[in-house]
C-alpha cells in the first residue's frame, strides 16, 4: 500500500515538471509570454524565500527574518553564496539560544 | 581536438559541481530530518529511501511520510503532492525554455530533475546554455543533488537524529539564504527585478493563507512574473 502511494506521488510530481519538455517546441510564445517565462526565475525566488523564511525557527520568526537580512547584506557586498549560507546557520544558531 | 572537448567538458563538469555545493550541502540536513521523521512515521528503509528516488520532493515527502503516519487514505496524499509540487510545471516551462536548443534526450531527464533548488541555481546560471558542452554543467547540479537527496534520506533513516536539534533547525535556514545569495546579485545587475520579486514574495504571503503553501507559491510565481512582462526591458535580462 505504501507502495502505491509512494508510486502516485512520483507520478503526480514527474509529470509537472517533464510535460513542458515536450510543449515548448511545439508552440511558438509571442514576445510577451517570453518575457514572462524569463520573469519566472526571479518571481519563484521571491516567492520561495517568502514568507517561508520565517518558518525557520516556527514560534519565532524574526529569527528567520534577521538570518535572511544578513544574507542580503552579504550577498549584496558580494560574498560567496556559501559563505552566505554559514552565515545565515550561524546566525539562526546564535540566536536560537 | 579530442583532448580539447575533454578539456571542455570537464570544465563544465567542474562549474557545474560548485554551482551545486550550496545545494549538496543544503540538501543533507533536510534530508537527514526526512529520513528520521519518515522512520517515525512507520516507512520502512527501502520505502523511505524509495520516496527518495522516485518522488524526489522534499516538502511533498515530509508531508506524505506524516500523512502516511496518520493513516490519510492514498488519494488524499496524492492529490495534496500534485497540489504542492504543481509549482514545478511552471518552474519547468520556463527553465525548459531556458534549454529550448537542447535535444529531448538533454531535457527530459534535466526537467525530471527540477526542484525549488535546482531550477533556481540552474536558471541563474542561464548564460551556461550559450557555452559548449553546457548541459553537461546542468546535469551535474541535477545529478549531484538528487545524489546527496537520496544518500541523506536513507542515511537518516539509518542513523537517526545525529545533529542535534539546534543546528539541525538552524541548518534549515541554508537553502533560503541560498535563494537570498543567487537573487541578489540579479538585482543588483538589474534593478528592476526586485519588482517581480517582491510582487511574488507579497502574494504568496497574502495568497497562501487561503491556499495553502502549495498554490501560495504558484500563484506568487505566476503574477510575479506578469509585473516582469510590464517592468523587463527587452535584451536586458
Amino acid at each position: 500500500m505504501i507502495w502505491a502511494i509512494i508510486i502516485g506521488m512520483a507520478l503526480v510530481t514527474l509529470i509537472p515538471r517533464i510535460v513542458p519538455a515536450f510543449i515548448v517546441d511545439l508552440v511558438r510564445f509571442p514576445k510577451w509570454m517570453n518575457k514572462w517565462l524569463q520573469a519566472i526565475p526571479y518571481a519563484a525566488l521571491g516567492a520561495l524565500i517568502f514568507p517561508g523564511i520565517m518558518t525557520v525557527v516556527p514560534d519565532k520568526p524574526y529569527i528567520g527574518l534577521i538570518a535572511g537580512v544578513a544574507a542580503i547584506i552579504l550577498a549584496w557586498f558580494k560574498v560567496h553564496v556559501i559563505l552566505v549560507v554559514l552565515v545565515a546557520i550561524g546566525t539562526v544558531f546564535f540566536l536560537s539560544f | 581536438m579530442e583532448l580539447d572537448s575533454k578539456q571542455l567538458i570537464k570544465k563544465q563538469l567542474r562549474d557545474g559541481l560548485i554551482a551545486a555545493s550550496p545545494i549538496i550541502v543544503g540538501y543533507l540536513p533536510i534530508a537527514l530530518a526526512y529520513g528520521v521523521l519518515a522512520k517515525q512515521a512507520g516507512l520502512t528503509l527501502t520505502e523511505l529511501t524509495g520516496m527518495s528516488l522516485f518522488v524526489y520532493a522534499g516538502a511533498a515527502q515530509f508531508m506524505g511520510a506524516n500523512m502516511i503516519g496518520l493513516g490519510v487514505s492514498a488519494a488524499e496524499i496524492i492529490v495534496a503532492t500534485f497540489v504542492l509540487n504543481f509549482r514545478h510545471f511552471i518552474m519547468s516551462l520556463s527553465f525548459i525554455n531556458q534549454i529550448k536548443d537542447y535535444s529531448i534526450k538533454w531535457k527530459l531527464p534535466l526537467a525530471a530533475a527540477l526542484t525549488d533548488e535546482t531550477f533556481s541555481v540552474a536558471s541563474i546560471y542561464n548564460k551556461q546554455v550559450d557555452r559548449q558542452y553546457g548541459y553537461y554543467f546542468y546535469g551535474t547540479i541535477m545529478l549531484t543533488s538528487y545524489i546527496s537527496w537520496v544518500l541523506g534520506s536513507l542515511a537518516g533513516g539509518i542513523l537517526g537524529d545525529v545533529i542535534p536539534p539546534v543546528l539541525s533547525q538552524s541548518m534549515g535556514v541554508a537553502l533560503y539564504a541560498m535563494f537570498i545569495g543567487l537573487l541578489i546579485p540579479s538585482i543588483k545587475k538589474y534593478r528592476r527585478i526586485a519588482v517581480i520579486s517582491i510582487a511574488a514574495a507579497l502574494i504568496n504571503y497574502i495568497v497562501s493563507p487561503l491556499t495553502g503553501q502549495g498554490w501560495g507559491i504558484v500563484i506568487g510565481t505566476v503574477f510575479g512574473g506578469l509585473a516582469g512582462v510590464f517592468v523587463l526591458e527587452e535584451e536586458k535580462v
